[in-house]
């Protein structure tokens, strides 16, 4: 096989890897939203009595039961709800009484904005945390590393989060209330995102940039030490490992700097499994974090779902796990695309 | 002002059901008649000047004030008030059956509820009942008025504005809504053609689920009034000069229902076995202080009628002995259902203790909220902890759910209390009916006392705890009254210096 063949075969191998991997999505979400349906019915809650009351008469009951669908059979419940997500419906939450696109596009981007905040922090702290114990593996910064990380993993996060709204607001004064925003500006920011930092950026109100950034720091700091602690430890694991390869003591030997060692030529080789890793912990904390949004009254999707999943609302429950297995999938396919991109071997 | 604000679904008084958009609307609407501000039970004019009843309770004739105004500026008229309750009656949403239940239906509704002036309302009830049982209805949220004209304006196809009132109020309250971002907060603006008008000009409603985060916001000042603080938390600010407390007692009950489709369960020793048992006086010193006090009636203390007799305490040997009689052999196992949110879990975990005590195995089965009430109304139940607040503002509210049941079988037309515990007494039924017909208010408070009596002495339900609602201030402010249902609760009054 020539040169040009061997190319265009590289290509379409390539190609044909991605193809598949887009592929199987919908067969991947189509699963997920189908064992979510059958956990959902298997709940025993009753959502038609949350909405009639108490009081309903039973033709009442029953009438709220055949326009919500509930009085069809399990197959057709199903069948009937993915017709309509096939035009972009994903119902009405029970609860609410909104569409479910309405509730996810309140409730999505302040889950959007704390998980990247969160993410951001644990990688700015994480990875140079999970270098520096890997370079003095043994030594008292090594130790020092494993302790926070088994910190971040080991406090409950509503503890964390309870501790750090005492210290930081309460006592010290350092940090905002609880919310996203303060009172002063509520509505006063245009909801373009529904991500207050970003949207005060963009509508020029620096002084509710402030406010929602601040706002934004403890709750991200929270869930960021969680992350951090993943990350760190990884890190140092991956590294650990690179460091004892052939290439960096051939590289130590030629006398190159520590440091060159350490980022040039060991982290390149660490940073391609650590896509997955941080994929996989930005979809965990897309997923929304439930405590974290209670104690800071942050307008999530972790508290929209377990409410909605606790009160048997399936359209909710549903649409809700559609975008969240969408992001795990996507970002899974994002880390794969990576994966292919920056490591030769895969190719 | 901190509080949970997450079951907020429609701000529409004709489906309006739960506990804080309920609250709201009670401040941005007005009814023809309310309660007396310093004593529920008593009722006064609000936009009614006065009022005619039949003394067969067949007519109601309302003599509107002639200076109340909706928010827009409009007066508020008879024809508003017709349409108000009649719309009501046409949606038939959650708490339609509270103005349905004396007869109105949509197609006598216009006929029945009509305006014979702009000043002069007729009430025409089918099923005629006790003056005071129907004003209480009509000053339940279900009954407040709308604008008529500014609904219909935006109402779309038939809905009578259904959708517009889901998210605006159309009211002539003190306040009306002008922000509202689910699950995080509601503001309230004064309505500035209110007859005495509100002091504060806005109000804003802070969704902060966490009561720590909301002790801690008073703290700093960031909030002046957190409302769902924890009895531990309340005591810790009790002894601080820098804030206040202000409480009222709720009509809302707590009680463990027995299933009376257990065989063990249906015994009238062991029913009052279970009664002699608990410890009503420890839990609410111990585990409740402030919030919950000792209630044995189903009919908590501030509703009309309310009997306070204690005929139960803790007597665990007495107890032991009904139980012997009834030749249940120790150790016998009975399981007991449960919301695991607060009091609830902590309660049950003392009632299996004392339960233990007296020679019976409990089981406790947590669950949510919502799934604890659904299988109560499954019936799958043996001993539950629930509970019951009452929807309007009458006895027979609570009289209706825990002693009426006059079809037990699966397709009941009432499934409320006494249905879900398969509880039927045809003479405590007939009572509750008689007394919720009788047309002399005299005489339908002293049957309730009667209903109350009987019913503590053989129903199968242990009566424990009603709820005081209890809201911290901060320094300076003042003013904010709570009510004995969500609706009821002013904050017209607030100030803050």
């Amino acid at each position: 096989m020539d040169r040009a063949a061997r190319g265009e075969a590289r290509v379409s191998g390539r190609l044909s890897g991605i193809g598949g991997r887009i592929a199987s999505v919908p067969v991947t979400l189509f699963g997920l939203l189908l064992v979510t349906f059958l956990i959902g019915h298997a709940l025993p809650t009753d959502p038609v009595l949350a909405i009639v009351g108490d009081h309903a008469p039973p033709e009442v009951v029953a009438r709220t039961r055949a326009a919500l669908g509930l009085d069809q059979p399990l197959w057709m419940q199903f069948a009937t709800w993915l017709r309509h997500l096939m035009h972009g419906d994903l119902g009405r939450s029970v609860m609410t009484q909104r569409p479910v696109l309405t509730d996810i596009a309140r409730f999505f981007p302040p889950t959007l904005e704390l998980a990247t905040a969160a993410l951001l922090l644990a990688l700015a702290a994480g990875v140079p945390l999970g270098v520096l114990a890997a370079a003095r593996a043994g030594r008292w910064p090594d130790r020092i590393v494993r302790v926070i990380a088994l910190f971040g993993q080991s406090v409950p996060v509503f503890v964390l989060a309870l501790l750090f709204l005492l210290l930081f607001y309460a006592r010290l004064g350092w940090a905002p209330g609880t919310g996203q925003i303060g009172v002063v500006f509520d509505g006063t920011v245009p909801r373009r995102t529904g991500m207050l930092v970003l949207d005060a950026a963009l509508a020029g109100d620096w002084a509710a940039w402030r406010d929602a950034l601040a706002h934004l720091a403890l709750p991200a700091l929270v869930l960021g030490i969680y992350t951090l602690g993943i990350i760190a430890r990884m890190t140092r694991g991956f590294m650990l490992d690179a460091l004892a390869s052939d290439y960096v003591t051939a590289a130590q030997a030629r006398g190159i700097p520590r440091r060159r060692v350490l980022w040039r030529h060991a982290f390149p080789n660490v940073a391609v499994p650590l896509i997955t890793v941080v994929a996989l912990a930005y979809a965990g904390l897309l997923e929304g974090a439930v405590l974290t949004e209670t104690v800071f009254s942050w307008p999530g999707l972790g508290l929209y779902f377990s409410v909605s999943l606790l009160s048997a609302d399936m359209n909710a429950v549903l649409g809700a796990t559609l975008v969240v297995g969408a992001v795990y999938v996507g970002l899974n396919l994002l880390a794969d695309l990576a994966y292919r991109l920056f490591d030769p071997r895969v190719r | 002002m901190a509080r949970r604000l997450d079951d907020i679904t429609s701000f529409d008084p004709a489906e309006s059901y739960e506990f804080s958009n309920n609250e709201i609307d009670g401040n941005c609407y007005r009814r023809l008649v309310a309660p007396d501000p310093d004593d529920a039970r008593r009722l006064m004019g609000d936009v009614a000047a006065a009022w005619e009843a039949a003394p067969d309770g067949s007519r109601f004739t309302f003599h509107l004030k002639p200076d109340v105004t909706f928010a827009t500026g409009r007066p508020v008229t008879a024809a508003d008030a017709a349409f108000s309750l009649a719309r009501v009656v046409r949606l038939d949403r959650a708490p339609g059956f509270i103005i349905r239940q004396f007869g109105w239906t949509a197609d006598n509704v216009d006929r029945l509820i009509r305006a014979e002036d702009a000043r002069t309302l007729v009430l025409d009830v089918p099923r005629p009942a006790a003056a005071g049982y129907v004003l209480h209805c009509l000053s339940a949220n279900a009954g407040s008025i709308v604008d008529r004209d500014t609904v219909l304006a935006h109402a779309t196809g038939d809905d009578l504005g259904r959708g517009w009132l889901a998210r605006h109020t159309e009211g002539a309250g003190p306040y009306r809504l002008t922000a509202f971002e689910a699950s995080d907060h509601v503001t309230l603006e004064r309505n500035p053609h209110a007859a005495g008008p509100a002091r504060m000009a806005r109000i804003v409603l802070r969704h902060v689920p966490d009561p720590s985060a909301q002790r801690l916001l008073l703290a700093r000042g960031d909030v002046d009034i957190a409302r769902d603080l924890t009895a531990d938390q309340l005591a810790g600010l009790a002894g601080d000069p820098r804030f206040s407390l202000v409480s009222a007692a709720q009509a809302t009950s707590l009680y463990v229902a027995m299933n009376q489709a257990h065989p063990l369960l249906r015994a009238p020793d062991v029913i009052a076995a279970l009664k002699w048992a608990v410890d009503y006086d420890g839990i609410a010193a111990w585990l409740t202080p402030r919030t919950w006090d000792v209630c044995q009636s189903f009919l908590p203390s501030c509703l009309p009628g309310a009997i306070s007799d204690r005929p139960y305490r803790h007597d665990p040997d007495r107890a032991r002995a009904l139980l012997a009689r009834a030749g249940v052999a120790p150790g016998t196992p009975v399981t007991l259902d449960f919301a695991t949110a607060a009091p609830s879990a902590d309660i049950a975990q003392v009632i299996q203790a004392n339960l233990a005590a007296i020679g019976l195995a409990v089981t406790l089965i947590p669950g949510d909220q919502r799934q604890v009430i659904t299988r109560t109304r499954a019936r799958r139940h043996q001993l539950a902890l629930m509970g019951w607040g009452a929807d309007y503002f009458d006895p027979n509210s609570n009289a209706q759910a825990f002693c009426e049941n006059p079809d037990d079988g699966e397709d009941g037309p009432l499934k409320i209390i006494a249905w879900r515990s398969h509880y039927r007494d045809p003479a405590i039924d007939a009572a509750s009916r008689a007394a919720g017909r009788e047309t002399d208010e005299a005489r339908r408070m002293a049957d309730y006392a009667t209903l109350q009596r009987r019913f503590m002495a053989t129903a199968p339900f242990v009566m424990l705890l009603q709820q005081n609602a209890v809201a911290a201030l901060g320094p300076g402010v003042a003013g904010l009254r709570l009510g004995a249902l969500p609706d009821f609760t002013r904050y017209g009054t607030i100030t803050r210096h």
